[in-house]
C-alpha cells in the first residue's frame, strides 16, 4: 500500500490549478510543474451542476 | 463624478492577477474607485456596496470579466478601462509568448506530466473541493491553498487521503516545503533533518526560517490548514503528517506548530507521540496547554523562535543548557535595547501599535505582550473584551492583523500589497501617544518582492512626521525569512535599518522588545 512518506523519496513534480505565481515560483527552484488553463465550467450554478453530474453519472 | 464599465464574456483570470491590475488602475490620477473582478455573486455584492455595480453587470456569471471605474469624468474612466485591458492583455500574452502548453483540465495535465505527484489548487472555494477529490482519485497528493471549502468536504478529502496514503494539505494551507521545494507562500530554507507539521501558515514560516538562520535545515514541512486540529476534522492530517515524518529516514527531529488544538485532538496527538514516535519532538501550541504534550515526552516551546532554536540545537548536537544560555543572552540584549529606546520619548508616548500581516505572528505577539504589558486591543484580540470598536482606529496598546477580512475584501493580502499598512504606519506616527510601531515582514515566494524598497521611505516619513512634533518613534521589525529567499533577508534588514528601524532575530524578540519599552514608559495595564 502507498504511504505518504513514499512521496519524500520521489522527485516532486507538480500540477498547478489557479494562481499562476505559484507555478512561477516552483519553476524558479527548478521543480517540474505544469499550469492548468482552468476556467469555470458553463454550469456554474449548483443546481445545474448537480443535474449535469447526475446525467453524466459522475455524482 | 462618472462611473463606467465593461463586461467581457468568458475571459478568465486568477484573482491575484486581477487585484494587481485593479491596484495599478486605482493609482491613476483622477480615479476614485476601480474593480477588475470575475462576475461571481460575492464580487457583485462588493461592487454594489461600493456603488459601482452597473446594470450590465447584474446578470453576469462567474466566467465573465467585469471592469468598473469611478473617476472624476468620463474621459478618465475610459482611459482607466483601456489601461486595465492593456495590463490584462500583457499578462495573458506573457504566457502565450513562452509558447508553453497549458492543458485545460487535470486529466490533460496528467497526460502531459505522467510522473506528477502533487496538485496545488488555488481556485475559488466552490470549485476547489471537487478538483481536489479528482486529484486524489488519480493518486496525487494535494495542497489546497483555497479556503471557503465546507468542513464536510474537508473531512471527506482527508479521510480519502488517509485511506490511500495521500497528503491533503489544507484547505486554507498557505505554505509547505516538500522535498526542498517551497510551495505557495514559503521560504527558501536549508535542507536538513528537521521535519515540521504545522496547522498554522506563518507559524510554519517563522519556525522553518529560524531553523535555517541558525544553520540547521528542514527535511519536510507539512501544512495541514488551521481547521485540521479542530474537533470536526479531528487532526486527521496533523496525525498522518507526524507518522510520515517518523517513517522518513531523512527526518531525525520533529517540530509541531499549531494554535491550540481541540483538547480531543491534542489527546490523540499526545497518545501518538507517546506510543509510536521514537524521534525527539518539540511542540509550540501558541496559547495551548503544554502539559499534555510534555506528558507524552515532547518538549514544549514557549514561542515559535524557541521551537526553531530547540530543533536546531538538537540537529547541531547542542545541549538544552547551551540553548538556554543563548536565550538568556538574547533576553539581556533586548532589555538593554529597551532601556536605551525608552530614554528619548515624551511624557505622553506610552503605547505600542503592532501592524501585522501574518495572522499567527500577530497572535504570538499578543500572547507574549500580554505577559509583559497586559492585554492589548486589536481586531482579533486574545480577550474579546479588548476588541476594537472600529478596526481602523487603534487605542492604547493595539495589535492589528491586517490579513483579517475587514481589511482584505477586494484587495491582495497585506503580505503582497503594502499600501494599506503603509497608510496605517503614517497615521499611527501622527498619534502623540505612540512610542513604538511594531512591524512584521514576511519574505519568501508569494510575498511582496521588494519589501525594503516599499517600507524604507514610509518609515523615514513616519519618523520625520513624529520628529516635527518633537517625538521619536521606535520602529521594531521582525523579518520572517532567510538569505536564500528571493528578497534576501540581509538586504531587507539593511534597508529597514537604513530607515532607522531596529530589526531583531524573531517575532518573539520583536514583541518582547516593543513590550519592554512600553513597560518602561508606564504604558502597561
Amino acid at each position: 500500500m502507498r504511504k505518504i512518506s513514499d512521496l519524500f523519496k520521489q522527485e516532486l513534480q507538480a500540477i498547478n490549478i489557479g494562481l499562476v505565481s505559484f507555478k512561477e515560483s516552483l519553476e524558479d527552484v527548478e521543480v517540474k510543474v505544469i499550469q492548468v488553463d482552468w476556467r469555470p465550467s458553463a454550469a456554474t450554478d449548483d443546481e445545474t451542476r448537480d443535474a449535469l453530474q447526475k446525467l453524466l453519472g459522475t455524482k | 463624478m462618472a462611473v463606467k464599465g465593461i463586461l467581457k464574456e468568458g475571459e478568465y483570470y486568477d484573482s491575484v492577477t486581477l487585484m494587481l491590475v485593479a491596484r495599478d488602475v486605482l493609482a491613476m490620477e483622477g480615479v476614485e474607485d476601480a474593480a477588475v473582478v470575475m462576475g461571481t455573486e460575492q464580487n457583485k455584492s462588493i461592487l454594489e456596496t461600493s456603488g459601482i455595480l452597473l446594470d450590465m453587470f447584474k446578470d453576469a456569471i462567474d466566467s465573465d470579466l467585469l471592469i468598473a471605474v469611478k473617476a472624476k469624468d468620463e474621459a478618465t474612466c475610459n482611459a482607466a478601462i483601456e489601461k486595465a485591458k492593456e495590463l490584462l492583455t500583457s499578462r495573458r500574452s506573457k504566457a502565450q509568448e513562452t509558447g508553453e502548453y497549458m492543458p485545460k483540465s487535470l486529466e490533460g495535465a496528467v497526460d502531459f506530466l505522467p510522473d506528477a505527484n502533487m496538485v496545488i489548487i488555488s481556485l475559488a472555494g466552490k470549485y476547489a473541493g471537487d478538483e481536489a477529490m479528482k486529484a486524489l482519485k488519480k493518486g496525487l497528493h494535494v495542497m489546497l491553498f483555497s479556503d471557503n471549502i465546507p468542513v464536510e468536504k474537508e473531512i471527506e478529502l482527508k479521510k480519502y487521503g488517509k485511506e490511500h496514503g495521500l497528503l491533503v494539505m489544507g484547505p486554507d494551507c498557505g505554505t509547505a516545503i516538500i522535498n526542498g521545494a517551497p510551495l505557495c507562500f514559503a521560504n527558501v530554507v536549508n535542507r536538513g533533518d528537521i521535519g515540521i507539521v504545522a496547522a498554522s501558515g506563518t507559524g510554519l514560516q517563522e519556525v522553518s526560517a529560524v531553523i535555517s538562520n541558525e544553520g540547521a535545515g528542514v527535511s519536510q514541512a507539512i501544512g495541514t490548514g488551521g481547521r485540521d486540529v479542530k474537533k470536526d476534522v479531528g487532526g486527521i492530517m496533523f496525525i498522518e503528517g507526524i507518522k510520515a515524518l517518523e517513517e522518513d529516514p531523512e527526518t531525525k527531529y520533529i517540530a509541531l506548530v499549531s494554535k491550540p488544538p481541540h483538547p480531543e485532538v491534542l489527546e490523540k496527538v499526545a497518545a501518538l507521540i507517546k506510543i509510536e514516535i521514537k524521534k525527539p519532538v518539540v511542540a509550540i501550541l501558541l496559547g495551548g496547554d503544554p502539559k499534555v504534550v510534555e506528558g507524552a515526552g515532547a518538549i514544549p516551546a514557549n514561542t515559535l523562535e524557541e521551537a526553531g532554536l530547540i530543533a536546531a540545537s538538537f540537529s547541531k548536537g547542542k545541549s538544552m543548557d547551551e540553548f538556554k544560555k543563548l536565550l538568556e543572552e538574547r533576553e539581556k540584549e533586548l532589555l538593554n535595547l529597551a532601556e536605551k529606546e525608552s530614554k528619548n520619548k515624551t511624557a505622553a508616548q506610552k503605547f505600542v501599535r503592532g501592524l501585522y500581516t501574518g495572522g499567527t505572528l500577530c497572535d504570538e505577539a499578543m500572547l507574549i505582550s500580554r505577559t509583559i504589558i497586559g492585554e492589548v486591543y486589536g481586531n482579533a484580540p486574545l480577550n474579546p473584551q479588548f476588541k476594537l470598536e472600529d478596526s481602523w482606529r487603534s487605542k492604547e496598546n493595539t495589535f492589528v492583523d491586517l490579513g483579517e477580512d475587514e481589511f482584505t475584501v477586494g484587495r491582495p493580502h497585506p503580505m503582497i500589497d503594502f499600501a494599506l499598512r503603509n497608510k496605517k504606519i503614517l497615521e499611527e506616527a501622527e498619534d502623540k501617544e505612540v512610542a513604538v510601531i511594531l512591524l512584521d515582514v514576511v519574505l519568501g515566494y508569494g510575498s511582496n518582492m521588494n519589501p525594503g524598497d516599499e517600507l524604507n521611505p514610509v518609515i523615514k516619513q513616519a519618523k520625520e512626521t513624529a520628529e516635527k512634533g518633537g517625538r521619536n518613534i521606535t520602529f521594531v521589525c521582525t523579518i520572517t525569512g532567510t538569505d536564500k529567499d528571493p528578497q534576501g533577508r540581509g538586504k531587507v534588514k539593511q534597508q529597514l535599518e537604513d530607515a532607522g528601524a531596529i530589526v531583531v532575530a524573531s517575532n518573539a524578540a520583536a514583541s518582547k522588545l516593543a513590550s519592554y519599552i512600553v513597560k518602561n514608559l508606564g504604558g502597561a495595564k
